[in-house]
This record gives C-alpha cells, structure tokens and sequence, in this order.
C-alpha cells in the first residue's frame, strides 16, 4: 500500500516536468504541417524538435535568389563554424511544381549534403499558413514564377524563432553569431 | 426505449448540424477582372475562378461556438505563434461573450490563423484578395460599380467614420449576388493578405535591399482613383498573421459546388 502511495506520489512529482516538455507557445512547431523530404520522408514540422534550426522558403525554378538563399544558408553554417547539431531546412512555397523527385534532383545539383540538409514540401494548403508563420511573403504571378520575400530564421531547439535576417549574398554578422551562440559551432 | 435513445440522438444531430451549416454561401461568378493589383505587376487583369462566399461576416455567436467546439482556439489557451495577447480580449471571458461583444456583431480581434481554423470548420478557406475585392466591387445592381463615384464616396465616407463606436450588427443591405457588409462594417482578411505588395521589384536599386525580393514583376498600381481600395491593401499589407484589431474579421469563400 505504502509502496503504491509512493508510486503515486512519485507520479505525481513527475506530472509538472512532462508540462515542462510541452511544446512552448511561441513554438513554430504549434503548426500541425507535414513536410516530406527530397528522399520523399513525410513527417510533421515538430518531429524536428531538438535541435537547433536555420529555416527558409524558396522554390526549385527560381533562377535569381533563390539559389542565392541556399548558398546563403551554406555559407551561414560554414561561417558559424560548421555546428554538427545545426539542422538547414528549405520548404518550398511551389509544391505544384517541386514535387520529390524534383527536390531531389535540386539537392544533387547544389550539393546538399543530406546530414543536416532538408529540402522539404508540403501540401498547397498547408504553405500559406506556413509562410505565415515564418514571416516569408510570396505571390505567384500568372506565368508561375513567383515574387518572395527572402528571409533566414535561426529556430532553437523547441521551434522559437531566435534571430532573423534578410541579408542574401553573403553573411550577416550578427546572424551568424546568434547561431554560433545557439549551435555551439567551432570558433 | 434504445430506439427512442437512438432517435433523440438523431435529433441532436440534425440539430448541431443545421446551426454549424446556418452560415450561408451564394455562388460567384468569377472571371477577369481589372484588380488595382494587376497579376503581373503590370496591367494584366485578374483571372478569378468561380467561387462561393459567405454572404455575411462571421459573427461573434458563430465564433463563439467554433470556440466552444475547438477550445484551442479559446484565448486563454491560443499559442502565441497563433495570435497575439489581445486575440478576443472584447469577450467577457474565454468562453462567453458579455455586454462589449454582441450576438450579432460580427467578430473582431480575431488573428488570421484564428480566421482561417474557423474557415475550416465551415469546409471552406479564407477569400483570395482578388475574389474579396471582385466581390466588393458590386452594388446592388451591378457587378462592378467601382467607376460610380458613389460607389467610392461610400466606402470612403465608412473609412471616415470613427472608430471608437460600437459595431453595428451583421446584416447590411444585400447586393447583386445577395452578399451583405463587405465595404461598411469591418475589415476583412483575405487569405493573401501578406502577398498583395510583394513584387516591388527591387532590382534596379542598389544596396543590401536589391535582393530583398525575388521576382520578375513590378507593381504598379492600376486605377490609382480606387485609393479607397488602395488603402484596404495598404492595412493589408501591414499586418502579421498573429495580429488582432477591433475593426478586423472576415468571412469565408469555397470553390463552387462543394458543399460539407
């Protein structure tokens, strides 16, 4: 009996730390969103929970910045020392276009590597409110190409965004320190 | 007596499904129009699908049971990522409405993501900008009234009313396709309202903004005397999907023919 009202007790001390492992308001990974991957992977956006983050949109056809925003993202990691927990993720706003295999073909090309790269895309209902979630405008224009805001967000580990910039072409000093302090990069 | 058990709970049914589908849809014709945001940055003329719209706004009873329904969406409980801290604060508490927010008004203080869950729980989405304003274009006679200077001075004349006097109640005269309060009651959000002033083609200008935005248009504004509806883009635009005002709600539109 004693040991059952241990049990219990025991229970109920450990009730208050699972309410600390919910997920923080201000998490991106509130939003119910299933990417799937360039390998063609589906998972929720919250399975990317516990480790830190750098996140953009973009799509695949994009001639202009776009590719710069990748390399942006590369240079960032680079930069802040190559951190082995920093994940980069791309979601694509043009799912009608950027099906897997395309995502894929895309990764070979830029030389992704997929360790830490996801290039990801998710339902077309599912992009807007993920946009709008990360803060990335985007249009499409009749001949399908699209008019974007371009902007890098540095997640931590529970999905709160933690630093932002909307420097393309090459790195923003602060925002490479933040995922330095983040990310534990080497100096 | 299970029969009778089982026919009560037929009722009930019925019964929460006519109040959850009361909301009423009229079909809309689409087609081109001469949006103020021309398609391409230039002057090609919108191209909108036939669409169904909520012939009037949500109202504060509506969203109310929404929230009772999804109480994720009660603003003691809303995720921050979703709306920002004064998301329904017009309520007397969580899950009632009190003396400041009417049954029949339509719901303010209501965040974009907030608007669209709702949608979703009707089977329908938020209008794109284009189907809004094609839509409000009309008067009670005509599809597009907008060249009628009385079309404009009305909207005008509603901008110009201040903002500090209750809402009035849902319900306005309907127009041609019988949709009632789009210009003179609240703001609305459309589903996107962070899209509309994207293209501002930054190319040709030099410095760290040059590469802001991708993208091939420029945006000129077509129809520059449709400042009434330029100003309806610019509040637009100016928002974050987590924003709540007092003088912003929305109504819901679904592809045509599809009904829950």
């Amino acid at each position: 009996m004693n040991r059952l009202l241990l049990l219990l007790c025991t229970l109920c001390l450990a009730l208050p730390l699972h309410a600390a492992d919910a997920l923080p308001g201000d998490s991106v990974y509130q939003l119910p969103v299933t990417l799937t991957d360039q390998a063609g992977h589906a998972a929720p956006l919250a399975a990317r929970r516990g480790q830190p983050q750098l996140v953009s949109m973009f799509y695949a056809s994009c001639t202009m910045v776009c590719p710069m925003i990748i390399e942006t993202m590369k240079a960032t990691r680079h930069a802040a020392g190559d951190p082995a927990a920093l994940k980069l993720l791309a979601v694509s706003f043009d799912p009608a276009r950027d099906s897997v295999a395309r995502l894929a073909d895309y990764a070979g090309r830029h030389q992704l590597d997929p360790r830490w790269w996801t290039l990801a895309r998710a339902e077309p209902a599912e992009v807007r409110p993920l946009a709008a979630l990360l803060g990335v405008q985007y249009r499409q224009l009749p001949d399908g190409d699209f008019n974007h805001s371009s902007v890098l967000l540095l997640l931590d580990a529970d999905g709160r965004v933690v630093a932002r910039s909307t420097i393309i072409g090459r790195t923003d000093p602060d925002f490479v320190a933040a995922v330095r302090r983040l990310a534990g990069g080497r100096p | 007596m299970r029969r009778r058990a089982i026919a009560a709970a037929l009722l009930a049914l019925a019964v929460a499904c006519a109040t959850a589908s009361a909301a009423e849809y009229v079909p809309m014709p689409g087609g081109r129009f001469a949006s103020v945001l021309p398609a391409d940055g230039k002057t090609a003329p919108a191209q909108v699908a036939p669409f169904a719209l909520r012939t009037e706004p949500v109202t504060n009873a509506e969203f109310l049971a929404f929230v009772r329904r999804h109480p994720a969406w009660r603003r003691d409980r809303v995720p921050t990522v979703f709306a920002d801290g004064r998301y329904l604060s017009q309520w007397a508490g969580p899950d009632t409405l009190g003396a400041d927010a009417l049954p029949a008004q339509p719901v303010t203080r209501v965040s974009w993501f907030a608007a669209q869950a709702y949608c979703a729980s009707e089977h329908a989405r938020l209008p794109s900008w284009y189907e809004w304003e094609m839509a409000a274009a009309a008067d009670a006679t005509r599809a597009d009234a907008r060249s009628d200077p009385a079309w404009r001075e009305r909207v005008l004349d509603w901008y110009s009313r201040p903002s500090g006097h209750a809402l009035p109640a849902i319900g306005g005269p309907p127009d041609l396709h019988g949709v009632r309060d789009l210009n003179g009651l609240v703001w609305e959000w459309v589903d996107d309202f962070n899209a509309l002033l994207v293209g501002s083609d930054s190319r040709d200008q030099d410095g760290a903004d040059k590469l802001k935005f991708c993208g091939a248009g420029a945006i000129s504004m077509e129809q520059k005397e449709n400042y009434a509806t330029l100003m309806r883009i610019a509040m637009l635009s100016s928002l974050k999907a987590t924003d709540t005002t007092a003088n912003l709600g929305f109504r819901c539109a679904r592809p045509i023919g599809e009904t829950p």
